[in-house]
């Protein structure tokens, strides 16, 4: 008697099933994929048991591993800081003069200055300290508050018209909002300023603003305009400009200044942290 | 087993149990697969001094240091061409040998051939020879057999554990890797890594074999375009052999040589039948050679019916005309060629290659800056390497613009020290005057020059400023 479920043609076993006269070969998986695939469901069976797998609506299933993605970070970040505490314990301990002349030091310091700059300081300063209007270009030699490494350490640590008691602070008076000065005199003013960097300046109006100038802004920007860091009086003799160059710029200054804020990052940063941040931005190209 | 021929696309795996055969072959396969085992195992071991705070391992890759060392050459990751070359040197070599002696390089150098001999010696050992093998596979599980079997996986698994675990000592330095391994103080990366090796070799050497010849490995596939009719190849001469047919029958008919006792194919380590000609399954170890003289010297015929011999010697041989071994061709030549060309250029490339490599990377933001006097100045990251073992001083200068100043922060351009076998990473600003700075971006070349021996490096690099004819405002 024949095998039922024999193919005739082939020779082979079929599942047995008929439509409509055709039989259907039985060709099993092959028993290694089968066993693989048996494999993988034991696996994630373990899974399941061992790490954390499940999600419900609150909180998820644990795995009696306890294991926990958020620990191994804190391990791995507490291993960094570990790595870091000697180089960061030799920060604290020098001055930022000190950490720029020590190669070693300097090179923790500017790296770990342009992390911290890129976390707190490029939304104002953009990358690499490019500046933005009315933020000042840090990569340049020109100098508000000062450019030695003090004077910058000074600045980040207490800030700028900042709620710091050692904020350093200063207020150009509202000429033209106050009355002051009428229009007229401001643009003469403006022109005289103007031809201190040597602009082009309708001479006439600029020498008129000369005694303006004279009256009013030598205290503080210098009667050369060559201003007064300690003041943080901007230089008006170079051609670098916060709030802009032109003559409606220094116009719209004299007449109604803008007035620019920094945060004090003392209390937000450690110590270390702002040493670090003042060599990096004293390198990013005018430090003095 | 024959593929060629075969109409099914799909063949059942056959098992395939070697017998053991003696003779000159097996003698040169031993010989292969004991000196190339002991260079295995032995090169993480010979030391190499380089002097303090430096490896002194002969042979290392030295992964997070990022060096690798080879005796007296170390390499920077950024010199990884020379890899390249070795394996063009190793491709032409294979085309070279091949286009020669055949499939040598499978038949006795091939890793995977040394590790599956030496596996089924082992299985010899432990099994007997193949007509035993063959009887204890047919026969029902029986205690003797569970331990014959367990007795064979176990060695095979130590095996391919000492395998895994020597590759690791590549990477690592072996002494103390060792000492580590015994007190169980490995890392998961080497344990992995041992782990992949082991079973690796124990699947490919123990369980594959032949099929990663046939199915695996690429090389069979495309050898035959390597070959011509000079080429000695494992041959069976056709001429001599055929028609086979028993001894009995030899003697009132008129047949050849052969005497159809299937020992050549018995002995095969892929199961091939020579006498079908050349197939892409045959490593060309000559294993069957050896067996088929065995044969011969027994019956009293002339030895060598399956022999190293080209097709063009073959037909020859069938017309009476003396063989000719022809060496020098066209196709063995070019590849000769190559070889020379590929060395001497790896060579000449190695000896002269520099100790000190600058390398300049201008800032992305910002671009540049005015300064107060109105001058233009970029910020750089400035990399000087430093191939030598010693510290060594360079001086760094602007090669083609003597209108830029250099300024490096934290170092003097005329003395930036650099230690031995690092990347020195300086901080550079170049400012340069407003007038004469007429393109967006401007060339310039930046040198550091090793100031004890002279020798230099140059990278060309760009300056940003803001463009305009004649430095006006645009």
């Amino acid at each position: 008697m024949t095998d039922v479920n024999k193919d005739e043609l082939t020779g082979k076993a079929t599942t047995g099933h008929e439509w409509d006269g055709i039989k259907e070969l039985n060709n099993p998986l092959p028993k290694w994929w089968v066993t693989v695939l048996y494999a993988t469901i034991l696996f994630s069976v373990l899974w399941w048991v061992l790490y954390p797998a499940i999600p419900f609506l609150h909180g998820y299933t644990k795995g009696v591993l306890g294991y926990d993605e958020h620990r191994t970070y804190e391990q791995q970040a507490a291993a960094a800081a570990e790595a870091q505490k000697v180089w960061l314990d030799k920060i604290d301990a020098a001055s930022t003069d000190k950490i720029a002349s020590d190669p070693e030091l300097l090179n923790f310091a500017l790296s770990g200055g342009k992390a911290l700059f890129n976390e707190n300081c490029v939304a104002c300063h953009a990358p690499g300290g490019a500046g933005r209007p009315g933020f000042p270009v840090l990569a340049d030699d020109d100098w508000i508050w000062g450019g030695s490494l003090a004077a910058i350490e000074q600045t980040i640590r207490h800030g700028i018209r900042s709620p710091d008691a050692d904020t350093r602070n200063n207020q150009m008076p509202r000429f033209g909002a106050d009355g002051v000065l009428n229009g007229e005199q401001i643009g003469d003013v403006a022109n005289y300023v103007l031809s201190l960097s040597g602009g082009k300046v309708d001479q006439a109006s600029a020498d008129k603003g000369k005694q303006i100038y004279a009256d009013n802004c030598v205290a503080c920007h210098g009667d050369q305009g060559q201003g007064n860091p300690d003041l943080g009086a901007p230089k008006l003799t170079d051609s670098i400009w916060l709030y802009g160059g032109d003559e409606k710029s220094i116009v719209a200054q004299i007449t109604k200044p803008r007035q620019g804020v920094m945060p004090n990052w003392q209390g937000r940063l450690t110590d270390s942290q702002i040493k670090m941040l003042a060599v990096y931005v004293h390198s990013l190209g005018g430090g003095q | 087993m024959s593929l060629l021929g075969s109409s099914q696309f799909y063949a059942e795996h056959v098992k395939i149990y070697p017998q053991r055969v003696l003779g000159r072959f097996r003698v040169i396969k031993w010989s292969a697969l004991a000196a190339l085992l002991a260079i295995y195992y032995l090169v993480p071991w010979i030391r190499w001094d380089r002097g303090i705070g430096r490896p002194d391992q002969a042979v290392l890759i030295d992964m997070p240091g990022r060096r690798a060392y080879f005796f007296w050459i170390e390499i920077w990751p950024q010199e990884v061409y020379y890899l390249a070359g070795l394996l063009i040197l190793g491709a032409i070599g294979l085309f070279l040998a091949t286009s020669l002696l055949g499939r040598v390089w499978c038949g006795f150098t091939c890793p995977q051939t040394v590790w599956t001999d030496l596996f089924m010696q082992v299985e010899r050992w432990i099994e007997g020879d193949r007509n035993a093998r063959v009887k204890l596979d047919k026969e029902p599980l029986s205690f003797r057999k569970i331990r014959l079997k367990v007795t064979k996986h176990v060695a095979w698994l130590l095996i391919a554990a000492a395998t895994g675990g020597a590759w690791v000592m590549y990477f690592n330095d072996a002494p103390k890797l060792a000492a580590d391994l015994i007190h169980f103080r490995v890392g998961t990366a080497q344990l992995g890594f041992i782990g992949l090796f082991t079973a690796t070799t124990y699947l490919l050497a123990g369980w594959a074999r032949e099929q990663v010849c046939i199915y695996m490995c690429p090389w069979p596939r495309f050898q035959s375009a390597m070959f011509d009719e000079h080429s000695l190849l494992v041959t069976y001469e056709v001429w001599r052999g055929e028609p086979r047919g028993k001894m009995k029958a030899k003697e009132t008919d008129k047949l050849g040589d052969c005497i159809d006792c299937n020992l050549c194919v018995n002995v095969c380590p892929t199961g091939v039948d020579i006498r079908n000609g050349q197939q892409l399954a045959c490593i060309g170890c000559g294993l069957c050679i050896d067996a088929c003289n065995s044969v011969m010297s027994k019956i009293s015929r002339p030895l060598e019916l399956i022999t190293y011999d080209s097709l063009s010697n073959s037909a020859a041989r069938a017309a009476g005309k003396p063989p000719k071994f022809k060496f020098v061709r066209v196709r063995t030549m070019i590849y000769a060629a190559g070889l020379v060309v590929v060395a001497s250029a790896m060579l000449y490339m190695l000896s002269t290659r520099a100790t000190v490599d600058v390398a300049v990377q201008a800032d992305r933001s910002p671009l540049f800056v005015k300064l107060e006097n109105g001058d233009i100045q970029d910020g750089f990251t400035l990399k000087i390497s430093n191939h030598t073992a010693q510290p060594v001083e360079y001086r760094v200068s602007i090669e083609d613009k003597p209108e830029m100043t250099l300024k490096l922060i934290g170092a003097d351009p005329q003395s930036v020290k650099v230690m031995g076998d690092s990347v020195g990473t300086f901080r550079m600003l170049i400012k340069t005057p407003r007038k004469g700075l007429q393109r967006k971006a401007n060339t310039l070349t930046i040198s550091a020059v090793n100031v004890a021996t002279g020798e230099e490096s140059h990278h060309a690099a760009i300056f940003h400023g803001p463009g305009g004819e004649n430095g006006e405002e645009d």
